[in-house]
């Protein structure tokens, strides 16, 4: 195992990325939310009594007149918020899609005759319209012919369907390949992959923690995550997002105490992070949580589904990232969805521990083996990014998503919006806070052929409603200029810009941009 | 932003009421019916003050100059 060289750049980087912001909201804007929700529920029920009533056909599932004297099967007020806001707007969500994901894609346009209870397509399409959505982050989501060449020789070799599981008779040679190199990419001593990111967390954290155990886990982290320690049986205690004291009192409050009633000590403590949050756009303080599980001897799963491949001087994520030796963190988990342009995860640490999952995993004893073509897809980029044959590629993407990333987030401070997260994040969420304001953000970006994806109550708090752009080394200088020129009308059209912090822009940043211009 | 006219300028306005108060997502007899409602408070509120606050802010002043011109004639009867 070799240990990790300091890079050259490590000074700036460890300087950059404590710069993390989440302004707060001038006091307005949140009464202002308040007051359209409130609005609209009021709305909402007076359609629901409507609709009771029956002056207004109901349009969603209800009981026959015989069934009413049973058990209720629908219960009216759990899917309010559903009937009453989401299907208004819900035209913004799902739109079909009829390209490659690229940094360019193809929108099939759909139009509703009812207020969004149906849709119907008109046929035509909405051709390059820009596409700040799509988890492309190293563009590796393409369909060049000369690059997927061998993906193209495996699947005549192999075939689509793998019609097994890892341990029957799946077991291709191929995956053998790539997980050794994916236990290269990360520096660690072995992995294994999966067919399916999800299932990748949420059956695999039952193999590691059950009864007994104890798992600390951050305010915002993915559904997946949570499925799995639930599906676990272990204790769950939340520690504030990215807050050490709250991680650190909790941890020694676990060891002084131990387990609720019988006090005996806790088996495992286990701490589940993520590498980049994807809603807050934050960076995980990995030095100092690795500091905390030393000290009180619990072990660290980290989720680098959105930093894989996507932070680091050479993508290799937050551990690269921050310096930090990858024997440190227990347990590396990654999807290869979002910087690989493909579908699936891995795990990778110790070799015990692989070795451990590969016989007591659900997911790897149940579910289907990893379909070859898409194995060959993660073998290319990963070796594209690793630098094979000298080829400077991967490299080249890499740096051209940390220049579009730190562009377009330093122009967006300039023009007054408020944004969260790490400067380093190629994540960029845009708070807009009123649900009027989010829809209408939404439509006027489609007009203006800019596919965004906006996220609103379920998936964030109430008041923080956002617009989440993903950024990728597709992208080039000029769609990111035309993109910011866009959202610097639709700011001033919707009154978006709430910022109240002063933004001293860095000279050099518009140096790049005349020589550009000039050329 | 330019404004072409004035019209466009009130255009503009009203778009923004209807994104503040929630009322853009909503369906276009549902936007009448909170506008004229909002309407009717506002012309009922604005009638109000018209016609009670002049005879109520004059009652107001009346009451207090009472109470300061009138002070030195009850002391002098209590001392009496």
């Amino acid at each position: 195992m070799t240990t990790q060289k300091n890079g050259p750049g490590t000074g700036v980087a460890s300087r950059q990325h404590r710069q993390e912001s989440f302004e707060q909201a001038p006091m307005y804007v949140a009464v202002m939310t308040y007051l359209g929700f409130g609005i609209v529920t009021l709305f909402g029920y007076f359609r629901d009594f409507l609709r009771a009533v029956g002056i207004e056909k109901c349009h969603l599932a209800q009981e026959r007149e015989e069934q009413k004297d049973f058990v209720p099967l629908y219960q009216d007020f759990e899917n309010f918020y559903t009937r009453n806001l989401y299907m208004r707007v819900r035209d913004n969500w799902n739109r079909p899609v009829c390209s490659l994901p690229g940094p360019v894609f193809d929108l099939m346009e759909r139009v509703s005759d009812d207020y969004n209870w149906t849709f119907r397509l008109t046929g035509k399409t909405i051709h390059n319209a820009i596409n700040m959505g799509s988890y492309n982050y190293l563009g590796f989501a393409e369909n060049n012919t000369d690059f997927l060449k061998t993906v193209a020789d495996k699947l005549c070799q192999y075939g689509v369907g793998v019609c097994s599981t890892r341990q029957e008779i799946g077991n291709l040679g191929i995956h053998e390949e790539l997980e050794q190199l994916v236990a290269s990419f990360l520096r660690v001593e072995s992995s294994m992959i999966f067919g399916m990111g999800f299932a990748t967390n949420s059956m695999n954290i039952p193999a590691l923690v059950g009864k007994g155990c104890l798992i600390l886990s951050d305010e915002v982290n993915h559904t997946s995550l949570i499925l799995g320690a639930r599906l676990s049986g272990a204790t769950i205690r939340v520690f504030k997002h990215n807050n050490m004291h709250s991680l650190e009192k909790m941890l020694s409050e676990a060891v002084c105490s131990g387990q609720p009633r019988t006090h005996r000590p806790w088996k495992k403590i286990l701490i589940m992070v993520e590498g980049i949050y994807s809603m807050e756009g934050s960076v995980v303080r990995l030095p100092e949580i690795i500091a905390l599980k030393k000290k009180y001897k619990a072990y660290l799963y980290l989720d680098e589904a959105h930093s894989i491949g996507a932070v680091g001087q050479t993508g290799r994520g937050v551990t690269e990232l921050f310096n930090v030796n990858p024997a440190d963190v227990d347990v590396m988990m990654g999807t290869f969805t979002k910087s690989f342009g493909a579908a699936g995860g891995y795990i990778a640490g110790k070799k015990e521990l692989v070795d451990y999952l590969r016989s007591h995993s659900h997911s790897a004893v149940y579910a289907s083996a990893m379909s070859p073509p898409v194995t060959e897809q993660i073998i290319r980029a990963m070796k594209c990014i690793m630098g094979n044959n000298g080829s400077t590629e991967g490299i080249r993407r890499i740096r051209q998503l940390a220049e579009n990333t730190r562009y377009f987030r330093a122009r967006l401070k300039e023009m007054g919006f408020i944004i969260y997260g790490n400067d380093d994040s190629p994540v960029v969420p845009i708070l807009l806070y009123m649900p009027g304001k989010v829809v209408a953000f939404a439509r006027e970006m489609l007009e203006r052929k800019i596919g965004v994806v906006v996220v609103g109550f379920p998936a964030t708090p109430i008041s923080e409603a956002r617009a989440r752009f993903c950024l990728s080394a597709a992208h080039t200088r000029a769609m990111l200029n035309q993109v910011l020129h866009h959202l610097n009308e639709v700011g001033d059209g919707l009154c978006l810009k709430f910022s109240r912090l002063k933004y001293s822009s860095c000279p050099d940043l518009h140096e790049e941009t005349d020589s550009e211009l000039g050329s | 932003m330019n404004f072409k006219n004035f019209r466009e300028y009130l255009a503009w306005l009203y778009y923004q009421y209807l994104l503040i108060t929630g009322i853009y997502v909503l369906e276009p007899w549902e936007k009448s019916i909170f506008n004229s409602i909002l309407f009717s408070v506002i012309a009922m509120v604005i009638y109000t003050s018209y016609v009670f606050v002049p005879i109520h802010v004059r009652l107001a002043l009346e009451f207090f100059s009472g109470i300061f011109s009138s002070q030195p004639e009850s002391t002098m009867a209590l001392m009496n």
